[in-house]
C-alpha cells in the first residue's frame, strides 16, 4: 500500500467545519469538563495528520500488523441469489482481530501515545471494538478498561474472554438497556473523572467532534482499497456500495472511497430487528428524528419527550439508538440511502454466505449482505455491488446456533 | 433579572446562597412537589428542578436511580413546568437543570416560553456549552431567562472567559472532575476554580458536586457565592419531606457560618 490517503491531507472537501458540523449535525454537546480533552485531541490529531512520521507509522501498522490491504473477493455462488448481479466482498473480516475496528483503534492508540496518556477506555457492543482496543493496548503498553453492556457480555462471551486474555479489564454495565448505549454512558462517566491521564478510544464515527471525522479518516483506507481493487478486477466502478450501519464507522469508511463518484450509490443497512412495525429495531436513520445524544446532533430514536428509545437488534454491534452525524448529513443531502434489514433476513444471509462461499460473516455484516441480495435483484444481471464484510462471525456462533437450532436450548 | 436580585440580597446578608436540587417527578410528580416545598421551607434560596433523562452521563448512581424512578413512574416533560410552578407558588425560586436533548426536542423557544410562564428564572445546561448555544442565547433574551453554564477544573482561562461572558444569573463551578454524588470531602480544587472564575467575571459563582453536610456547606460558603447540593437531597428524599427539610435547615445554617476552612485536604 503506497499511501494512507486522507490521513495525510489537512482538509478534504467532505470535512466538517472547524467545530465539527456536517450541515446542521455533529458539534460538541458535551460537559465543559470534557471540552479541554476534546480540544487537546483535536489539536493532536490535526498535527498528526500532517506529520509524515505519524502517517508512516500508521500505514506500517496497518500493513505489517493488521494485514492490510484486505482482499476484495468475488462471491459468485452467493450472487446467484441476488438476481445475477456480481457481488464483491471487501474482506475486513481478514484483518487482525477479525473486523474493520482495528483501523481506527491503531490510529487512536498512536494518538494516545503522542498525547502522553497511559490509560485507554472504550465501549464495546459486539466486543469487536473492545478486542481491537485491548489488542492495541497490549501492543503499545497501555492500560485498558472496556465497558460492555451486561446483555452483550452474555451474547458475546467469547469476546469477553479474548479481552481478558489480552490484559484488559472488562466492566459489565448494568444500567439502562444494558447494551451499547449504556456502555458509552458509563465510559463517558469514567472519562470525565479520569480525563487527565485517560483517552476515550471511541469505536465508531459518532460522538463529539473530533471523533466523527477522525474515526472516518482512519477507516477511509477501506474505501480507497476497495475502489482500486474493483477497478483492477472488473475495470469499472460498482453501481452500489453496501454496508451495515450501527454507529456508522465501517459504512463511512467504505463510502468515502466512492463519495466523489456520483454514479456509485452508497447504501447503508440498519438493523430492522423484529421488523419496523414491531417497534423493536435500531433503524435510527430510517425511523428516527434529529436530536442530541453522546455529544453530537444527529438522528436518534427518541420518544415525544426526547427520551432515548432503547434499540433492539440480534446483532450487538448494531444495537444502538444513535448514529454518526455525517450519515445524518448524507441522508439529508441524498448522497447516501439508508434502509433496514430484519434479524431474520440478516440471519438468512449469514447462513447463505457461509454455505455458498465458505465465509462466515459477523451478524452485523450479514445485514449488509442481506441488503445486497435485495439491491442485486433491483439492479438486475448487469449490476455490480461491493459489500463491506466488516467482520467475521466466530463471535456469533452462540447466537447462530440458537437461531438455527443447532444446539438444544437449555 | 430576578437571580441578580437574589444574589444581591444574599450578599447584603454576608452569606452564601443555598441552592438545592431534586428531579421533578421523583418519586412521583405529586411527591416531588412536596419535597421541593420542604426544601423552600427549610431555607433553600433557589431550587434546581432537574429534568429526568434517559441518558444522564454527568450523574452518578444516586441521581441516575432517581431519574430512572421518575421516568418509570410516568414522568412527562411538560410536568416540569407544573413542578416549577409549584415552587414559585410556594414562595420559592426555581431554575431548571436539564440535559439538552429534551429541550431540543420540545423546541428551545417553546421550552423557554413555558418555563418563563411557570415563573422559572433560567436553565442550567450540563451538556450545552456556549459554543453550541446560539439559539438558546437568543431565546433566553426574548423570554428574560438566565443562562447558567458550567466551568470545570479542566477549563482553560480562555474557556472560562468565553463561558462567563455567555452566562447570566450565576456561574456553576463543578468542584471536582467527575459525576454527581455526595463525597466525604469537598474537592480541594474548588476554591482555586472559584478564584480563577472570579478573575473573569463579577457574576456570582456557585460550587456544586459533593456537598452533603452543614459543615461542608460552611467550608464552601467561605469562598463561593452559592453552595449547590444535589445527591444529598436525593438521598434524604427517602425520608420524605421532613428529612429533606431537616437537611435544608442544616445546610442553610452552614451557608451562614463560613467556617473559613476553605481548602480541605484532597
Ligand atoms: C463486525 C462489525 N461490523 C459493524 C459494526 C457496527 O459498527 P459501525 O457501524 O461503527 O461500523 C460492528 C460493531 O461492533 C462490528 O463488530
Amino acid at each position: 500500500m503506497s499511501e494512507a490517503g486522507p490521513v495525510t491531507k489537512q482538509r478534504n472537501p467532505h470535512d466538517p467545519d472547524e467545530r465539527g458540523h456536517f450541515g446542521p449535525y455533529g458539534g460538541r454537546f458535551m460537559p465543559e469538563a470534557l471540552i479541554g480533552a476534546l480540544d487537546e485531541l483535536s489539536a493532536e490529531y490535526d498535527k498528526a495528520r500532517l506529520d509524515p512520521a505519524f502517517t508512516e507509522e500508521f500505514t506500517r501498522l496497518l500493513r505489517d500488523y493488521a494485514n492490510r490491504p484486505s482482499l476484495l473477493t468475488e462471491a459468485p455462488r452467493f450472487a446467484e441469489h441476488a438476481g445475477g448481479a456480481r457481488i464483491f466482498l471487501k474482506r475486513e473480516d481478514l484483518n487482525h482481530t477479525g473486523s474493520h475496528k482495528i483501523n481506527n483503534v491503531l490510529g487512536q492508540a498512536l494518538l494516545t501515545k503522542r498525547m502522553g496518556k497511559k490509560r485507554v477506555i472504550a465501549e464495546t457492543g459486539a466486543g469487536q471494538h473492545g478486542v481491537a482496543t485491548a489488542t492495541a493496548c497490549a501492543l503499545m503498553e497501555l492500560d485498558c478498561t472496556i465497558y460492555m453492556g451486561e446483555v452483550d457480555t452474555e451474547r458475546q462471551a467469547l469476546n469477553v474472554a479474548r479481552m481478558k486474555l489480552l490484559g484488559a479489564e472488562v466492566i459489565p454495565v448494568k444500567t439502562g438497556s444494558r447494551t451499547l448505549k449504556d456502555a458509552i454512558n458509563e465510559a463517558l462517566r469514567d472519562w470525565v473523572t479520569n480525563v487527565a491521564d485517560t483517552h476515550y478510544l471511541l469505536g465508531t464515527a459518532a460522538g463529539a467532534h473530533p471523533f466523527p471525522v477522525m474515526v472516518r479518516n482512519f477507516h477511509t483506507v477501506i474505501g480507497e482499497e476497495a475502489r482500486r481493487q474493483i477497478l483492477e478486477q472488473t475495470g469499472r466502478l460498482p453501481d452500489a456500495v453496501a454496508a451495515c450501519v450501527g454507529g456508522g464507522s465501517n459504512a463511512i469508511g467504505i463510502f468515502h472511497g466512492f463519495i466523489d463518484d456520483p454514479d456509485v450509490r452508497l447504501v447503508g443497512f440498519e438493523p430492522g430487528g423484529h421488523g419496523i412495525a414491531s417497534g423493536e429495531h435500531g433503524a435510527t436513520l430510517s425511523e428516527g428524528t434529529p436530536g442530541v445524544l453522546h455529544g453530537a446532533r444527529s438522528y436518534l430514536l427518541q420518544d415525544d419527550d426526547g427520551q432515548t428509545i432503547e434499540a433492539y437488534s440480534i446483532s450487538a454491534g448494531l444495537d444502538y439508538p444513535g448514529v454518526g452525524p455525517e450519515h445524518a448529513w448524507l441522508k439529508d443531502t441524498g448522497r447516501a440511502e439508508y434502509r433496514s434489514v430484519t434479524d431474520d433476513e440478516a440471519m438468512d444471509a449469514f447462513q447463505l454466505l457461509s454455505r455458498t462461499e465458505g465465509v462466515i460473516p459477523a451478524i452485523e455484516s450479514a445485514h449488509a449482505l442481506a441488503g445486497a441480495l435485495v439491491l442485486g435483484r433491483e439492479l438486475g444481471p448487469d449490476g455490480l455491488i461491493v459489500v463491506n464484510l466488516s467482520g467475521r462471525g466466530d463471535k456469533d456462533m452462540d447466537t447462530a446456533a440458537k437461531h438455527f437450532g443447532y444446539v438444544e436450548e437449555s | 433579572m430576578s437571580l441578580k436580585r437574589l444574589f444581591e440580597q444574599v450578599k447584603a446578608e454576608d452569606r452564601a446562597a443555598l441552592i438545592g436540587y431534586l428531579p421533578a417527578g421523583f418519586p412521583t410528580v405529586a411527591e416531588s412537589k412536596d419535597l421541593l416545598a420542604a426544601m423552600v421551607d427549610g431555607g433553600c434560596d433557589l431550587i434546581e428542578v432537574g429534568v429526568p433523562y434517559s441518558d444522564p452521563v454527568m450523574d452518578g448512581p444516586t441521581i441516575q436511580v432517581a431519574a430512572d424512578t421518575a421516568l418509570r413512574n410516568g414522568f412527562r416533560l411538560r410536568q416540569t413546568f407544573d413542578v416549577v410552578e409549584s415552587v414559585t407558588g410556594h414562595g420559592g425560586r426555581a431554575v431548571v437543570m436539564t440535559y439538552w436533548n429534551p429541550v431540543h426536542h420540545y423546541g428551545v423557544d417553546a421550552f423557554a416560553r413555558d418555563l418563563a410562564a411557570a415563573g422559572g428564572d433560567g436553565l442550567i445546561t450540563p451538556d450545552l456549552v456556549p459554543d453550541e448555544a446560539e439559539e438558546w442565547l437568543a431565546v433566553s433574551e426574548t423570554h428574560g431567562l438566565d443562562r447558567i453554564f458550567l466551568v470545570a477544573p479542566s477549563s482553560s482561562e480562555e474557556r472560562i472567559d468565553r463561558t462567563v461572558k455567555a452566562a447570566s444569573g450565576f456561574v456553576y463551578a463543578t468542584a471536582v472532575m467527575g459525576v454527581t454524588g455526595a463525597r466525604d470531602q469537598v474537592g480541594a480544587g474548588a476554591a482555586e476554580l472559584v478564584r480563577r472564575t472570579k478573575a473573569h467575571t463579577t457574576l456570582p459563582v456557585g460550587v456544586g458536586i459533593g456537598v452533603r453536610s452543614g459543615e461542608q456547606a460552611a467550608e464552601v460558603a467561605a469562598f463561593a457565592d452559592a453552595v449547590i447540593v444535589g445527591s444529598a437531597f436525593v438521598t434524604a428524599a427517602e425520608g420524605g419531606p421532613g428529612a429533606v427539610r431537616a437537611l435544608a435547615e442544616e445546610l442553610a445554617g452552614g451557608v451562614r457560618q463560613k467556617s473559613g476552612r476553605a481548602t480541605v485536604a484532597p
